[in-house]
């Protein structure tokens, strides 16, 4: 059943979109991401244009968003307070990415700086995890854990405006996630994601927040980031195709009950293996196609 | 303008006008006759809805002796920015750009016989028969020939890919001597606006009659409504967006928490 977008000005099969809607919400509930960085990937290949791609994502991030803290919030695993200080820092950083995108955009570099962004953190984030998870695997087997320091003391603690995290049992300086929120609001809004898989990491290594809670107060943060995204994008660029979100929402929800199911099955740290292997393979696929010959070295810009 | 006839549209107040033209543009000599061509589309309007793939429009017609047909679709012009890639440092990075100011968004042509054999180059080229004699303004005259050749080469070779001009001339077909049709097609990232439609009429290698026709193609109903809003009401549109996705989020945990 073909559908035609009326944003992205493409006709696609609504099956294929529910389809693919289910297949990566199935993987966001299995390893708990909300699965953006694999979403706007595939929506470019099956030839939802760039842009369109980025700004629809953002908007169909803030419903599974939505659903997502609304259970980790029943769980009480939200940081509010935390939350709201990523959060100013989300929205000047989102704000300033819309802004970047445009500029990129005009002058022909936007997909380039899209597809780098992607293998850059891809690459980081996917072999810290991959390094992190094998470590916890064989420590596994080794028994006796070997504890570390609870409280290491470095630079990070100088940092003036320090504030009581109840919640996340921190005191730390304001101006960290703030920076943090800032920088993830900016891949936010170029790469068409929540953020969720560099924030994550981001408050656990970085912060130093408990993993409870870590997952809940991201979602938080990230519904008020995209939705901001979405607003920019859909009043700058009218890039914000509500249709296809919809139709990829409505797959996303079934699909990440069944990978929440599905993921009682597993370990942590295997699925955490798994999510390594994952993310590089996007990594690589990308990254391998930046360097390959193109078909055609001429392309077609923007008509506007 | 550079059309020696137009399709005239008021009959009864246009009839004798439009005769006095034909009839002085060709310098038909003796009795009043009738058009040497006439054509018409099956629609003039291609309405892209929810369902829609593609479609195709038939172009049917009659000439008055022998001849033959070419017809031209002509997409509203746009202006089109290419860019040209270049291996830096192992990564393919877009390193140079071309703006073209008025480039036909879609083209495409059918012909009753193979366009070489119905004219000269020098006819052809000038009515811009065939996709490589599409005139393409290249802004910069400090390009080289070459390398403006390239480019425009480019645009040709990315609009085929696109679907956006065709790959290939369509068939004219005659029924009979007088009665020819073909089929338009139109694919489904058709762009939108209002085309032109050219239909000529040649007789040993000359232009004897032509006729434009207008055929708008544009989004009907709940796409149309949805993209003028998005649009024209850009911040309602994004604050409607957010607020559909936070309904949807919330209806997506109510409907799960039951089970």
């Amino acid at each position: 059943m073909q559908i035609y977008l009326p944003i992205a000005e493409i006709s696609l099969n609504a099956f294929l979109l529910l389809g693919l809607g289910g297949l990566i919400g199935f993987l966001s509930g299995l390893f708990g991401v909300g699965g953006g960085f694999l979403m706007t990937p595939a929506l470019i290949f099956i030839g939802v244009p760039p842009p369109v791609a980025v700004g629809t994502e953002a908007n169909q991030i803030v419903a599974s968003s939505v659903s997502g803290v609304l259970a980790h919030w029943q769980r009480s695993n939200v940081d509010f307070k935390m939350g709201f200080v990523l959060l100013i820092g989300g929205l000047f950083g989102s704000t300033f990415g819309v802004w970047l995108f445009a500029v990129l955009r005009s002058v022909g570099q936007i997909d380039l700086v899209i597809k780098l962004s992607y293998v850059t953190f891809l690459g980081i984030i996917g072999a810290l995890m991959f390094v992190e998870s094998l470590r916890a695997m064989r420590r596994r087997r080794t028994a006796g854990p070997s504890r570390a320091k609870l409280h290491k003391h470095t630079w990070v603690h100088g940092l003036p405006f320090k504030m009581r995290f109840r919640r996340s049992k921190l005191y730390i300086s304001a101006l960290l996630p703030i920076g943090v929120g800032f920088l993830v609001g900016i891949l936010a809004a170029i790469m068409g994601v929540g953020g969720g898989f560099i924030m994550v990491p981001a408050m656990i290594y970085l912060l130093g927040m408990p993993t409870s809670v870590v997952v809940g107060t991201s979602l938080f943060q990230i519904i008020f980031v995209t939705a901001n995204v979405t607003f920019l994008q859909a009043y700058a660029n009218q890039t914000v195709d509500v249709v296809l979100a919809l139709l990829l929402l409505a797959g996303a929800v079934i699909g990440a009950q069944l990978g929440a199911k599905a993921s009682v099955l597993l370990r942590g740290e295997q699925l955490r293996i798994l999510l390594a292997i994952m993310v590089l393979a996007v990594c690589a696929k990308l990254g391998y196609d930046l360097t390959i010959t193109p078909a055609d070295i001429y392309s077609l810009g923007l008509s506007e | 303008m550079r059309r020696p006839g137009r399709h005239a549209k008021t009959v009864a107040t246009g009839f004798w006008g439009f005769a006095a033209l034909v009839g002085f543009g060709l310098a038909v000599a003796g009795p009043l006759r009738a058009a040497p061509l006439v054509a018409d589309l099956s629609k003039h309007l291609v309405a892209i809805t929810t369902g829609f793939a593609g479609t195709d429009v038939l172009l049917f017609g009659a000439i008055d002796e022998p001849g033959d047909v070419v017809v031209i679709i002509w997409g509203p012009p746009e202006e089109v920015v290419m860019h040209r890639k270049s291996r830096i440092a192992g990564i393919w990075i877009n390193t140079a750009q071309m703006t073209f100011d008025r480039v036909p968004s879609f083209y495409s042509v059918a012909s009753s016989r193979a366009l070489d054999e119905v004219a000269s180059d020098l006819v052809l080229s000038r009515l811009e028969m065939g996709v490589e004699r599409l005139k393409l303004p290249l802004p910069h005259a400090k390009a080289s020939p070459n390398v403006a050749r390239n480019w425009r080469d480019a645009l040709i070779r990315n609009k085929q890919v696109l679907g956006h001009y065709a790959q290939e001339i369509g068939q004219v077909i005659f029924l009979g001597e007088s009665l020819f049709r073909t089929l338009v097609e139109f694919p489904a990232n058709v762009p939108t606006g209002t085309y032109q439609i050219e239909v000529y009429l040649l007789r040993d290698g000359r232009v004897v009659s032509a006729q434009t026709t207008p055929l708008i193609v544009g989004k009907i109903g709940l796409e149309a409504e949805v993209y003028d809003f998005a649009h024209n009401y850009a911040a309602a549109y994004g604050l409607i967006a957010i607020l559909v996705a936070l309904v949807a989020g919330w209806l997506a945990h109510v409907a799960f928490r039951r089970h």
